[in-house]
């Protein structure tokens, strides 16, 4: 089968160019395109990670271009991670097709949303399965252009619109710092293949400056993707687009593009000890930041992009403290509970027109599929035991405990409980209290949308059990297999007050939450108030957009106006005088024919008569 | 007849040839004008006549040459006043600066 795993990102792509071609005339018939050649997609992924987990890695190259002594190859491998994210990217994108059939009923441009869909998954699973860098990066340039046409549906909104260019802008300002990346490590290495490239790491042909730049730089690509701190702004905005496109990019694939980069490159950044530390800080950091701004927002898709970015700062953590099985394990789980809270919240709006939590309530005896789903997911973002989310969280804490760093660990910590907090305190005020509209206009979604729920439902409760520390860690094992050196251990071990401890913290959490939202025993205003300065700091997002805007928006304007001086009035002046200056003169010129036959002759008399003056001066010669 | 020496009938050219000359380029009407390029002509008819009696080689040729010229002369007046004529059926005026649609 791994032969033919080239088809994967193909039928996709198939799917894409069927719909842009004859997908007007399908209208909603065309989904069933985009579902079948998913479902392939899928069926292919799963037989591969199937034959991969016995088979060696994959990998089939041919030659594309020859530039010099360069031999540029295009193609495809298949490695554990590689296969792994195929079947994770098809599965939610399968999902997420399934689940629009009834999200997106009565939208009027329904085939192209299947078409942008399928062009999306292409160029994710084109992602997951180049096997050189420059290949990874046109796929991941064209995963930005798939997430700007989905972001941007409903285009006539004008937020929709701003949402999609601050998304692709601000990617864009990462995939610089990757592209130079990307350069510099062809400089020093004269290589694009990862396995040159490790190769050329490991010996120690690059010396530690440029290494740590290098793996900062492509970090910085990373860090845009993946909505980290400081580009982590377009990530909230985007949740402008299509409930479905949510859970699919902003949850599941997209933005663990990231990720999957830095766990992609981790023998480049086990190399430096600099880049590790960058990291590390820049994900606990980010996982601390979003959480607590998670903890006041009150529209739902923005309470569960903030919890996204918190949970990829996780996986960033995870990586950056060498805990390579903790991040790709949490990026697994992440995928299927997030992608279920996206498709759930969907579910929520869909029945009841409203993204604002404060006009919720009540709804858990109403949506009888959709409420008991919803707290799957949050339990499973959680941290409570015995959910994926338990032991991929587990893992990340271990690992960054057994790498001694006990700043990080306590971040993740106190990350944890808000994490707890605020997924419970989404969940109460949705499901919980009073109901504040009449209950009858409430109706549950239909089967089409609560089937994909489902199964990511089951997933959200077992993936976790295949790392865990009672039962084997079977993942670990096979994903560092043939590389324990590099990747490091299957598993962190660590002691056992850890596990404990981040139960607790997740059990506090729920416990805090249920207080305040469901049970109205502490006060909402308890801790913060709603006033306070600490409040609306939360509220505003540490007031990162208004910063950005009169920093480096207002810079740019400023620039940009200089330039547009520049260029109207010192260029165009030189264009004018130029111009100018030919258009005088032929108007000279066509002066001079004015018709009157008499000044010809004039002229041309006048003419003869200085060169007969200048012959009669110079005696003939003209010196 | 001995006793005019050539610059007297150089000079008469030369005068004849700048009167015309002055004619051709400022007279409005067309009709002096064709009259002033027959004065340059004919100054040049002296010139010629004048060499073949008292030039270096005096020659009898520079008399026939200028017979050949007064035939060409006549035949290029008749040509000019034709053009004339019709000029003037066709737009009423005889004035030289009113002549320009061939400038377009």
């Amino acid at each position: 089968m791994m032969e033919n795993a080239w088809l994967i990102p193909i039928f996709p792509l198939v799917a894409f160019l069927v719909l842009l071609l004859v997908g007007g005339r399908l209208r909603e018939r065309g989904a069933y395109i985009g579902i079948i050649f998913t479902l392939a997609s899928f069926m292919l992924s799963l037989l591969t990670l199937m034959e991969r987990f016995s088979a060696p890695t994959y990998k089939k190259t041919l030659e594309w271009l020859t530039l010099g002594g360069t031999q540029l190859t295009a193609g495809f491998e298949i490695n554990q991670l590689n296969a792994l994210m195929l079947v994770i990217v098809s599965l939610v994108s399968l999902l997420v097709q399934i689940y629009s059939l009834g999200y997106m009923k009565g939208e009027g441009r329904f085939s192209t949303f299947y078409a942008y869909l399928g062009f999306f998954t292409f160029a994710m699973l084109g992602l997951v399965m180049a096997p050189n860098l420059v290949q990874l990066y046109f796929f991941w340039e064209l995963v930005g252009v798939g997430s700007f046409l989905l972001i941007g549906f409903y285009f006539y909104k004008q937020e929709a619109k701003a949402a999609a260019k601050k998304a692709f802008i601000m990617t864009r300002i990462g995939d610089v710092g990757l592209l130079i990346g990307i350069i510099l490590l062809f400089w020093e290495t004269g290589s694009f293949e990862y396995g040159e490239i490790f190769q050329a790491v490991q010996s120690g042909v690059i010396s530690d400056g440029s290494l740590t730049l290098i793996a900062i730089l492509i970090f910085v690509g990373a860090v845009g993707k993946s909505g980290q701190f400081p580009l982590h702004t377009w990530l909230p905005d985007a949740m402008e687009g299509p409930t479905p496109v949510s859970a699919l990019i902003h949850a599941a694939t997209m933005v663990a593009a990231g990720v999957y980069l830095v766990a992609t490159m981790f023998p480049l950044f086990l190399a430096s000890e600099a880049a590790m530390q960058a990291v590390a800080i820049t994900g606990g950091f980010t996982a601390i930041f979003a959480a607590s701004i998670a903890s006041v927002q009150k529209d739902v898709k923005r309470v569960l992009a903030y919890s996204t970015i918190s949970q990829l700062g996780f996986m960033m953590l995870a990586l950056g403290t060498a805990g390579y099985v903790a991040g790709v394990f949490h990026l697994m789980t992440h995928a299927f509970f997030k992608a279920l809270l996206f498709l759930a919240a969907g579910s929520v709006i869909h029945a009841i027109h409203t993204q604002d939590i404060e006009r919720m309530g009540g709804l858990w005896a109403r949506l009888k599929w959709t409420g008991p789903l919803f707290l799957v997911g949050t339990l499973a973002i959680s941290g409570f035991p015995l959910l994926s989310g338990f032991f991929s969280k587990d893992e990340i804490l271990m690992a960054a405990w057994t790498n001694g760093n006990y700043f990080l660990f306590i971040l993740a910590v106190i990350t944890s409980f808000l994490t707890a907090f605020y997924m419970f305190r989404l969940f109460f005020m949705i499901f919980a209290g009073e109901s504040r509209r009449q209950a009858k206009q409430v109706k549950e979604s239909p089967a089409i949308m609560l089937l994909p729920m489902l199964v990511l439902g089951v997933l959200a409760v077992i993936s976790g059990y295949i790392q865990t520390p009672w039962f084997g860690t079977f993942l670990g094992e096979w994903l560092v297999e043939g590389n324990e050196t590099v990747l490091g251990a299957a598993h962190s071990e660590g002691p056992a007050w850890v596990m404990i401890l981040a139960v607790s913290v997740a059990l506090a959490g729920i416990l805090l939450a249920y207080m305040k939202y469901a049970r109205t025993k502490l006060p909402r205003e308890g801790l913060v108030k709603e006033n306070s300065t600490l409040y609306r700091v939360l509220e505003n997002k540490y007031y990162m957009d208004e910063i950005y805007y009169f920093t480096i928006v207002q810079m740019i304007k400023g620039i940009s106006l200089f330039l547009s001086y520049m260029e109207r009035f010192i260029i165009g002046g030189l264009i004018s005088t130029v111009t100018g200056s030919i258009e005088g003169m032929g108007k000279i010129g066509s002066k001079l024919q004015s018709g009157q036959v008499q000044q010809y002759g004039m002229i041309a008399f006048l003419g003869l008569a200085v060169l007969l003056v200048i012959f009669a001066l110079t005696g003939g010669y003209l010196r | 007849m001995t006793g005019v020496p050539l610059s007297a009938y150089l000079v008469l050219a030369l005068v004849l040839f700048c009167i015309g000359l002055y004619g051709a380029l400022t007279k409005r009407n067309a009709v002096i004008v064709l009259i002033s390029i027959e004065l340059m002509l004919n100054a040049a008819n002296i010139n010629l006549v004048a060499f073949s009696k008292l030039g270096v080689t005096p020659s009898i040729t520079g008399q026939v040459f200028s017979l050949f010229t007064i035939t060409i002369a006549a035949a290029e007046a008749a040509v000019g006043l034709a053009i004339l004529m019709s000029l003037y059926r066709n737009r009423k005026t005889v004035n030289v600066d009113e002549m320009d649609i061939m400038k377009h």
